[in-house]
């Protein structure tokens, strides 16, 4: 495993060999759901722009969506126990990080890490995995995607331009 | 911060569409075997699931990548006009001469919806029933991720 560079590049078997050293990475994903209620206004922008850009989700009153959040790690399974990291201690920093501050909340009014943002989907992943990416210390995050509705999802990714990622 | 994370906003869309996998190209007995029940010369239908995925700056103003209403219209003139309710092979000029496979399908709605002009297309994948799903993310490397 340490070696497969230098003399053992001139055999047949050294190319596969060197790519095996990442391959064997597994992605695994775990759902969570929770409902919250946000509304979409701009301060900086005119009652009207607020109405033209944001539609329906510019109700001063809010509405409500069931999120759904799928958490992607990546990682190598530890040979001792085939795991990329523990269900369980996913489970329980989705449980801290983001069902305790999102769940039943309305975002715009109590979740401070979105503070002078608008709660749109894609912000709201952003927030999601800036949570949980220090938080995840065996394998690394690989995707989070939330759902608003079915129809409707953002993805948030570590920037491949900034450092590699296997894919 | 934002640099270093990349957003995506993905989008599903429904079609209903007909199309009959026939090449010009076989006999008519190798269209029946390599094509087997989706070479039924008249043909037959699915409610396809597109979902569409956009990558972009989230404007701070908006927090939005693009404006949905935006995405949405795009999508509808450039594919849900042209493809829902329809023959693929018979409505669609680009399946006069290839075969409408969801593969050939992915390929045709990626080209038509790359030039949105407020975001950046990523990758497509079209779900033709529960059991199939197909992607394309054109030449472009980063699109291949998920």
């Amino acid at each position: 495993m340490e070696e497969s560079s230098g003399k053992a590049g001139n055999t047949p078997s050294a190319l596969p060999n060197r790519r095996d050293k990442r391959t064997p990475m597994v992605l695994l994903t775990r759902k969570v759901e929770f409902a919250a209620s946000h509304l979409y206004h701009n301060p900086n922008l005119s009652a009207e722009e607020n109405r033209r850009i944001f539609g329906k989700c510019n109700n001063p009153h809010g509405h409500g969506h069931n999120y759904t959040l799928e958490v992607t790690v990546e990682g190598e399974p530890d040979p001792v126990t085939g795991m990329v990291l523990d269900l369980k201690e996913l489970k329980e920093i989705l449980e801290r990080e983001v069902m305790q501050r999102m769940d039943h909340r309305h975002l715009n009014y109590e979740l401070v890490e979105l503070a002078g943002q608008i709660p749109t989907c894609e912000n709201i992943a952003r927030v999601i995995w800036q949570l949980l990416e220090p938080k995840i210390t065996q394998g690394r995050l690989h995707r989070v995607r939330l759902y608003e509705s079915p129809d409707l999802f953002a993805d948030c990714y570590r920037n491949s331009a900034n450092a590699a990622r296997p894919s | 911060m934002s640099g270093a994370l990349k957003i995506e906003l993905g989008r599903r869309y429904r079609f209903s569409a007909s199309h009959r996998l026939h090449s010009p190209h076989l006999s008519e007995e190798e269209n029946c075997r390599v094509f087997g029940k989706c070479n039924n010369p008249y043909g037959h239908g699915h409610n396809y699931v597109l979902e569409v995925s956009m990558s972009g700056n989230v404007d701070p103003a908006t927090g939005m990548i693009a404006n949905l209403s935006d995405l949405d219209a795009f999508v509808e003139l450039q594919v849900l006009d042209e493809f829902d309710c329809k023959s693929l092979n018979e409505d669609v000029p680009a399946f006069r001469d290839r075969v409408p496979t969801t593969e050939n399908l992915c390929i045709e709605i990626f080209q038509r919806l790359k030039t949105f002009p407020k975001a950046k297309l990523e990758r497509i994948r079209v779900q033709e029933t529960g059991n199939n799903s197909f992607e394309y993310a054109g030449d472009n490397p980063e699109g291949n991720q998920s």
